[in-house]
């Protein structure tokens, strides 16, 4: 069957032959690096051209349908359009801060990529602390926002970064407890353990309800890290103007949208993986013909079409709700998120240790 | 029906720099909100000053859209007058023009024909839906909500083409004339009024499932912007705000005019006296605006849609006051006449003014997030507010 | 309480009210000096409780300035207009702002459109004007400005 890991054998092998092995890694590295590259400039379009689609469709309207067929290439003409445009740095902005935060949030996109498995044995670091590279990165994140906010010198910039701070800070815990929920099934931190755990079923069918619930509190959680409504407090536009990134124009600002679209694709990308499989076929138990027809759809397939689901979900979320207040957005953290998942974590780790789980 | 179940504050507690607003300490945070921000549709300038996100004070600076109406009206005959009203609050064009027209029939004495009543009737109404539909989708997208301005365009633009084929416009009618109206309806307008209120009638419970029933709107808005009745009253608020807070103030039903008096409708009270109360009180409102036409659709009366008036209209020496409802509160027209054919003094009591003095009162002790929720809900139209 | 009753009760409040006739709703003249004690019976006797203030304006009558008051009670739902006398060239009047609250941006509007002083206001200030607009009374009838206004 065809499949992204013979290519990658393949030319693995090939550059083995004619290289000697340094020089291979090299290259391995260096073609590595533009994948990952045009893979975060390939996804931005895809997503942003896709949120235009989705909130179109919510509101009744067309969405882009000038540029190429149906608009596809609309984003395209938008990116060209932000590279041209002038870079503004304010007058009184802290320029090495203001100029380097844009970056920052990028890198830490990028990083991110980095334990994801895009296909059957097509990943690109298959670390044994997968999980939670991703939870310790991700918080990263919040350092970009908070020296774009200081550095703008905008009264508006900096309660935007105030906000994200807080918020991204108190997120990251209960985006964390729902991941060890599943890693406590699984008994491993490594992503393709946690994929190759899930092939007589996904953990969100065998978990029981426990599962549903840490799956549930996961997109709440990872909804408000990466800044996305109803918890888009910290560019909230009505009330922030832009927030954080109110001074930024140009390639910096689309950047900071850039690194936007890229955490929401990663998190969804996490969220497929830990609860809805990743890129292993839906499966059930012993059904050994049906599981063989599964195996018929590509596992590239797979993954992006339990990815984009959950964006979708995601995009839906934001056409269709009100914003949240600080306070209700931190209460709802605080007073009802984390002492779920903490009682759903206990919950799980007494059905793993009594086997209740399929 | 929504009920309010708790009111959170007291209007005593966030009395102006007292209380545990001090106890947090640290030093002013004076942000402009305006006169270019998404939340104050229009240049409205509020200075906020903040604790954190705690909000102190908030100081209205107006005027960036003031152009002396009242001073250029003193200069434009009775006739010509009317048509400036339209640019004050351009939402509800269509009643400032009633309110005027109103006015100078007062002074001069003339019976407007029963048809032309029914007419403005129907127009007043049918204005009103289309703000308060505009005001639902802009105060939604305040809230973080975009989805339901589209929504609530999509109907609105069939009131601006039922307006667009009698008065040949679609946001500035100038269809009121001293007299009666300009023109008579055009053939196709009852029918295509009928239409709407059939298509209305079920997006109005669209609205209620998209918006109104809503977790996270509905902890926006209730026990935000806390305004008792006696403070509305005292603030001179009107309109959907004071009647969020249940003062009666409405002009249709206390000081009825054209043919309100023999038209069947309530007057929409809710006791919550937060924003959620005053939301409840527009969106309710619609179904009565509803209502009203349904009631008078089918029966405009044949005849002139125009009393016959002279060619210079002037008025005889004295004052006249008069007032209507319009979308946003009471309007009231005063006219100092020296019998000439232009008003010597012209006093134009526009709601949006009181109501957005009583924002500060309102917000003090809340968030910014608490500001814009209540700002949403006063409906402040900017151009009424200078004039 | 009809316009006779409202007459009788306000002549026994304030003998020196002097009536107008004419108008819609009963019209009252005062002298400035009055206004405060005036308007503190007309809103606190049980009475009368006029307790919303519509409408708040100046008159510029070239001679004198006319400050209207336009009254009504959301109780019994009875209408009075007062208006004081001001002189032109000094014009001063008790604010009525800690009454009725509504009175505070109305008499700034008032303050910078026709110079009246009112006096204990608490912000007196520009409202709708810019700044260095003080003193110039746009709205008085002898008001130039040959560069934005245009003569009809």
């Amino acid at each position: 069957m065809w499949s992204l890991s013979k290519i990658t054998d393949t030319i693995q092998n090939w550059l083995n032959q004619t290289f000697n092995p340094t020089w291979a890694l090299i290259f391995e590295m260096l073609i590595v690096g533009v994948c990952v590259i045009s893979l975060f400039a390939i996804l931005g379009l895809i997503l942003v051209l896709m949120e235009r689609k989705v909130s179109a469709w919510m509101q009744i309207r067309l969405g882009p349908n000038r540029v190429g067929p149906k608009g596809m290439f609309q984003s395209l003409a938008d990116t060209v359009k932000l590279l041209v445009k002038e870079g503004l740095t304010p007058g009184g902005a802290d320029k090495l801060l203001f100029n380097l935060a844009p970056f920052v949030a990028m890198i830490v996109a990028m990083l991110l990529m980095a334990p994801i498995a895009f296909a059957k044995d097509f990943q690109m670091w298959d670390l044994n602390i997968g999980v939670l590279y991703v939870s310790a990165i991700s918080s990263v994140s919040v350092i970009g926002i908070l020296m774009a906010g200081w550095a703008s010198n905008n009264k508006y910039s900096l309660l935007g970064a105030m906000r994200s701070g807080a918020q991204i800070v108190s997120y990251e815990l209960s985006a964390g407890l729902s991941a060890l929920a599943i890693v406590v099934l699984t008994g491993s931190l490594s992503v393709s353990d946690i994929i190759y755990s899930q092939a007589d079923g996904w953990w969100i069918f065998k978990g029981h309800i426990p599962a549903i619930i840490a799956f549930v509190t996961f997109i709440i959680a990872v909804t408000a890290e990466t800044n996305r409504a109803p918890f888009d407090l910290a560019e909230a536009e009505s009330e922030l103007t832009a927030g954080f990134h109110t001074e930024y124009s140009g390639m910096k600002f689309a950047l900071f949208f850039l690194a936007e679209y890229v955490n929401v694709f990663i998190v969804c990308a996490i969220g497929a993986t830990l609860f809805l499989g990743g890129w292993m076929p839906f499966h059930i138990g012993n059904w050994q013909g049906f599981n063989h027809v599964m195996d018929f759809i590509p596992s590239s397939i797979w993954f992006f079409g339990k990815t984009f689901f959950l964006i979708f979900v995601i995009m839906w979320f934001r056409w269709t709700f009100p914003r949240l207040r600080i306070d209700q957005l931190l209460n709802l953290e605080w007073k009802y998120l984390l002492p779920i998942s903490m009682i759903n974590l206990l919950l799980i780790t007494a059905m793993a240790i009594l086997k209740w789980h399929f | 029906m929504y009920r309010q179940t708790e009111i959170i504050k007291d209007s005593s507690e966030v009395s102006p720099g007292g209380g545990d607003l001090e106890e947090g300490g640290g030093a002013e945070f004076v942000i402009n909100v305006g006169p270019q921000h998404p939340a104050t549709h229009g240049v409205l300038h509020l200075v906020i000053t903040l604790n954190g996100e705690t909000i102190k004070k908030v100081e209205p600076h107006l005027g960036f859209i003031h152009r002396s109406i009242e001073k250029m009206c003193e200069s434009l005959t009775y006739r010509q007058f009317i048509y400036v009203t339209s640019r004050m609050d351009y939402l509800s064009s269509h009643i400032n023009n009633h309110g005027c027209a109103l006015c100078v029939e007062k002074g001069l004495q003339v019976e407007i024909p029963p048809r032309a009543q029914v007419i403005r009737v129907i127009m007043d109404e049918l204005t009103r839906i289309a703000s308060h539909e505009l005001w639902w989708g802009a105060m939604a997208m305040d809230l973080g909500a975009f989805t339901p301005f589209f929504h609530a365009f999509r109907e609105r633009e069939t009131i601006n083409d039922i307006m667009e084929e009698t008065c040949g416009a679609r946001l500035t009618m100038n269809y009121m004339v001293p007299g009666g109206v300009m023109a008579d309806i055009h053939p196709n307008f009852q029918k295509r009024v009928k239409d709407f209120i059939i298509l209305f009638k079920s997006k109005v419970d669209e609205y209620d499932e998209l918006v109104t029933g809503n977790v996270i709107f509905r902890n926006r808005m209730k026990g935000v912007g806390f305004l008792s009745k006696e403070d509305a009253i005292s603030y001179g608020c009107t309109g959907p705000t004071a009647r969020g807070s249940t003062a009666s103030c409405d002009i249709r039903k206390l000081y009825p005019y054209e043919v309100y008096d023999k038209v069947e409708f309530e007057e929409i009270l809710e006791t919550g006296c937060d924003s959620f109360a005053r939301y409840m009180v527009r969106i309710r409102e619609l179904r009565q605006s509803i209502k009203i036409i349904e009631q008078l659709i089918d029966n405009i009366p044949e005849g002139d849609f125009q009393a016959k008036t002279k060619a210079v209209l002037k008025l005889p020496k004295g004052e006249f006051y008069s007032r209507v409802e319009t979308a946003r509160g009471e309007f009231g027209v005063y006219i100092v006449s020296e019998g000439g054919a232009t008003p010597y003094r012209i006093r134009f009591r526009s709601p949006g003014f009181s109501n957005l003095s009583a924002l500060d009162h309102m917000i003090r002790g809340g968030k910014i997030g608490d500001l814009i929720a209540a700002m949403g809900t006063l409906d402040l139209v900017i151009p009424d507010i200078d004039r | 309480m009809t316009t006779e009753e409202l007459k009788i009760k306000i002549t026994e409040l304030l003998p020196s009210a002097a009536f107008e006739e004419g108008g819609e709703w009963l019209t009252v003249n005062i002298g400035s000096a009055d206004w405060l004690s005036f308007a503190k019976q007309l809103r606190n006797e049980g009475s009368l409780f006029f307790d919303y203030l519509f409408c708040l304006t100046c008159i510029d009558w070239k001679t004198h300035l006319t400050m209207v008051y336009h009254l009504t009670s959301t109780l019994y739902r009875h209408n009075i207009v007062i208006k004081a006398k001001l002189n032109r060239d000094k014009p001063e009047i008790e604010t009525v702002s800690n009454i009725w609250k509504t009175a505070e941006f109305h008499e700034r509007e008032s303050y910078e459109m026709f110079g009246v002083n009112f006096l204990n206001h608490p912000d007196l200030r520009l409202l709708i004007l810019p700044d260095g607009w003080e003193g110039k009374n746009p709205m008085r009838k002898d008001f130039e400005d040959p560069v934005n206004m245009i003569k009809l």
